[in-house]
């Protein structure tokens, strides 16, 4: 396979290479951009003015000028994502990144900020970046994926923790997490909290995640039936996550064999709320489209049924032993 | 200028899904330490009438001379001055010609002797004497612009149609404080002149008390040090300012006195401004409602200076939510202050239904000032209200008209029923 351009400067580059001769860049690895969207403001406000004022408000309909983590969208060969702020959320909470190894595969994370600590927005996107640092540099040294998926959540947590003020220890910035780390055979997820994976396949639809809630903890002791959890108001209350307070060691984990292709969605809870059992997933997944149309698709039923919390889907394209 | 303005927004920003009024308490400060900030340059005309009726009794016109005495001496050197004596028609006193004199030892002097040679004679046209004040003050320029105005009467020479006509030409050229003597004027009357000319309205039911007045009121308009301020609201598109009122010191309704400045930008006036003054006032902002998650700046107020410069600015917004428990919080300083307002209708109402002979309305309208005033701590006018009604339980309102009330009692409440008492704030 030829790869035609370095993705950072555009200079022609053999598929065999290393590094760009142009400019350097690592071409064994692809990553979504540290920081996630970062401080790029998007020139319009919805209403279509594009003059602000000092503290970002528009000139013309007085809002305040969207967040570049309002929509965020990022593609990569393979896997892609999509975030969204949702319809009733101030901000983007929720954070994602992902990468791709050239010849050994892709690790992605997907982080939900605690809603109720402080700055959960920066809780979500530190834990994903030192995460999926964590994760790529696993998937370059070849190492194990149970493991590394472990050595993630260790870093994530303690760089997250690192956030806190000692003062408002009760506030302290918090997020969920999941995590897949894909290669041409198998695929390994941990998580922390709500936020879910789902693998859907020809041959049907897997929920590979187990929530760390109150409620679902309640399921699994026979106290409440999956339909009454939804609805309880501890539904959403967490018994696991990242942070200065979290106390935890280790992501749960999960390895599989992919033998068939197939797609694997990592989301927050502003998606599976709407489509919490694999069959309802099933019924909404489009087909035959990219993993980018299929994020976006997804997003959209959330967005369609009410937006009510901060979306995020990342799809993985499994190959099933045909080439990651 | 050696004056500062400082601009606090207090509200509460949380609004229900759907919810298209915001409002918010914009208080204005300004600090710089008094002796920093006189100006010597200022105007001042003090307007005395010398209708026929200021005669009876003699003690009147007397205290009134020697008020406007005592505003004359507070006169600073450097302060252009003149002395108007308004009848039916209106005159200068002092000078003679048609202008304004520099203060000085012998301009002051010269000023007293012919206040003391005032007689009463004719009748009241007070139009004319803002128009004569007005003349009087074109051409000066560069500090405030202030009048006086005593009256003992109504403006019976003149149609509330000619009195409108001369507000409109004249309102924000100066400011202007009306002073009404004893019992035979209307307060309706003096509070549209004050309201126009943002000055203060009060009763002097004892002519004793003037002359201390003037001379605050003369000392107050010396040490403003910028005059012409105005409040200027930036609103998004779809939205539109319900109402600008000041809330304190006093109740005065700016809401008509908008001129656009820019797209989507009004300015109000404020008047002048001196040292450590401090006033509040309630914007209420129509918005065009944004989703739930949303945040909208539904005004930018700037207090902008007769140049056009920005003195100070603060933010009015606007954040829809679904969480009740923030959108059902109510701001104590927008509480308070709408209170104040109710509080002032109530005992205009209620004044207005005693005087028409009802009974019943009066009766409620008063025990709910009342109880308004009570709730707030406005123990100055709840003592004025006690003089009019006979109070059993401020608690709920209830009240008794009393029998007989004298004028002076009766007027005074009507005239500070537009006296707020102060928010206190944190």
């Amino acid at each position: 396979m030829i790869m035609e351009s370095c993705p950072e400067c555009a200079s022609p580059v053999a598929s065999q290479d290393r590094f760009c001769e142009a400019c350097g860049r690592n071409l064994r690895v692809q990553r979504t951009p540290v920081g996630g969207p970062g401080a790029q403001w998007p020139p319009m406000c919805a209403c279509g003015g594009e003059e602000f004022d000092a503290d970002g408000f528009c000139e013309q309909c007085g809002r305040a000028r969207p967040s570049a983590r309002d929509r965020v969208e990022f593609v990569l060969p393979g896997v892609a994502g999509v975030s969204d702020r949702g319809k009733r959320r101030q901000r983007n909470e929720d954070s994602m990144a992902f990468g791709r190894v050239r010849g050994r595969g892709v690790a992605v994370v997907v982080c939900d900020g605690v809603a109720s600590s402080e700055r959960a927005e920066q809780a979500s996107q530190t834990a994903v970046d030192t995460a999926a640092d964590v994760l790529l540099t696993g998937l370059q040294a070849g190492m194990d994926a149970e493991s590394s998926t472990t050595d993630s959540v260790v870093a994530a947590n303690e760089a997250v923790g690192r956030l806190a003020r000692p003062e408002a220890a009760e506030v302290a910035p918090s997020c969920t997490f999941v995590s897949a780390v894909v290669t041409d055979d198998s695929a390994t997820v941990g998580w922390v909290g709500d936020s879910r994976a789902y693998l859907v396949a020809e041959a049907g639809a897997a929920r590979l995640t187990t929530d760390d809630t109150w409620a679902a903890q309640l399921v699994a002791e026979g106290v409440l039936t999956e339909e009454e959890a939804l609805t309880d108001r501890r539904a959403h209350v967490l018994s696991r996550w990242l942070g200065a307070d979290s106390g935890v060691e280790a992501p749960q984990t999960v390895t599989f064999k992919v033998e068939t292709p197939g797609l694997l969605v990592l989301c927050s809870d502003g998606l599976w709320n709407y489509v919490p059992e694999p069959e309802d997933l099933l019924e909404v997944l489009p087909r035959g489209v990219p993993p980018i149309e299929v994020a976006r698709e997804l997003v959209e039923v959330a967005l369609k049924a009410g937006g009510h919390d901060n979306i995020t889907v990342v799809v993985v394209q499994l190959r099933g032993g045909h080439g990651a | 200028m050696g004056l500062d303005f400082a601009v606090e927004v207090f509200q509460n920003e949380y609004l229900p899904e759907g919810a298209a009024d915001v409002d918010a308490i914009v208080t204005v400060t300004t600090t710089g330490a008094a002796a920093q900030v006189v100006s010597a340059h200022a105007a001042e005309v003090v307007i005395v009438d010398t209708s026929a009726s200021m005669a009876y009794p003699p003690s009147k016109l007397t205290a009134a001379k020697q008020a406007t005495v005592a505003a004359i001496d507070a006169l600073r050197d450097g302060v252009s001055f003149a002395v108007v004596a308004g009848t039916d028609t209106a005159r200068t006193v002092y000078p003679r010609a048609r202008k304004l004199v520099v203060a000085d030892a012998r301009t002051r002097a010269a000023a007293k002797q012919a206040v003391r040679m005032l007689r009463a004679d004719g009748g009241t046209a007070m139009g004319r004497w803002l128009t004569l004040a007005d003349e009087l003050f074109a051409g000066f320029e560069g500090g405030p612009r202030h009048a006086i105005l005593l009256t003992d009467g109504e403006n019976q020479h003149e149609s509330p149609r000619q009195l409108t006509r001369v507000l409109d030409e004249v309102a924000g050229r100066f400011t202007c404080d009306c002073r009404g003597v004893g019992t035979d004027w209307q307060v309706a009357e003096l509070r549209r002149i004050a309201e126009a000319m943002l000055g203060t309205v009060d009763i002097v039911a004892d002519p004793d008390g003037l002359a201390e007045d003037f001379r605050s009121m003369a000392a107050a308009a010396m040490g403003k040090a910028v005059a012409d301020v105005s409040l200027r609201l930036w609103t998004p598109e779809g939205a539109r300012v319900v109402s600008l009122k000041q809330v304190s010191p006093g109740l005065r309704d700016l809401t008509g006195r908008r001129v656009e400045s820019g797209p989507r930008t009004g300015d109000y006036p404020t008047g002048a401004w001196g040292g450590a003054e401090s006033r509040d006032y309630h914007l209420r902002v129509r918005v065009r409602p944004a989703g739930v998650g949303d945040r909208m700046l539904a005004s930018r107020v700037s207090l902008v200076g007769p140049a056009g410069e920005v003195l100070g600015q603060g933010r009015v917004l606007a954040v829809w939510t679904e969480d009740s428990a923030l959108s059902t919080r109510i701001s104590s300083e927008v509480a308070h202050y709408t209170g104040q307002a109710e509080l002032a209708e109530a005992i205009q109402d209620g004044l207005e239904a005693r005087k028409s002979g009802d009974v019943g309305r009066a009766t409620a309208k008063l025990g709910r000032a009342v109880r308004l005033a009570h709730e707030s701590g406005n123990t100055d006018t709840a003592k004025l209200l006690a003089r009019v009604v006979e109070v059993e339980d401020p608690r709920t309102g209830t009240v008794k008209l009393r029998a007989r009330v004298a004028d002076a009692d009766e007027m005074t409440l009507d005239t500070r029923s537009t006296v707020t008492k102060r928010v206190g704030k944190g």
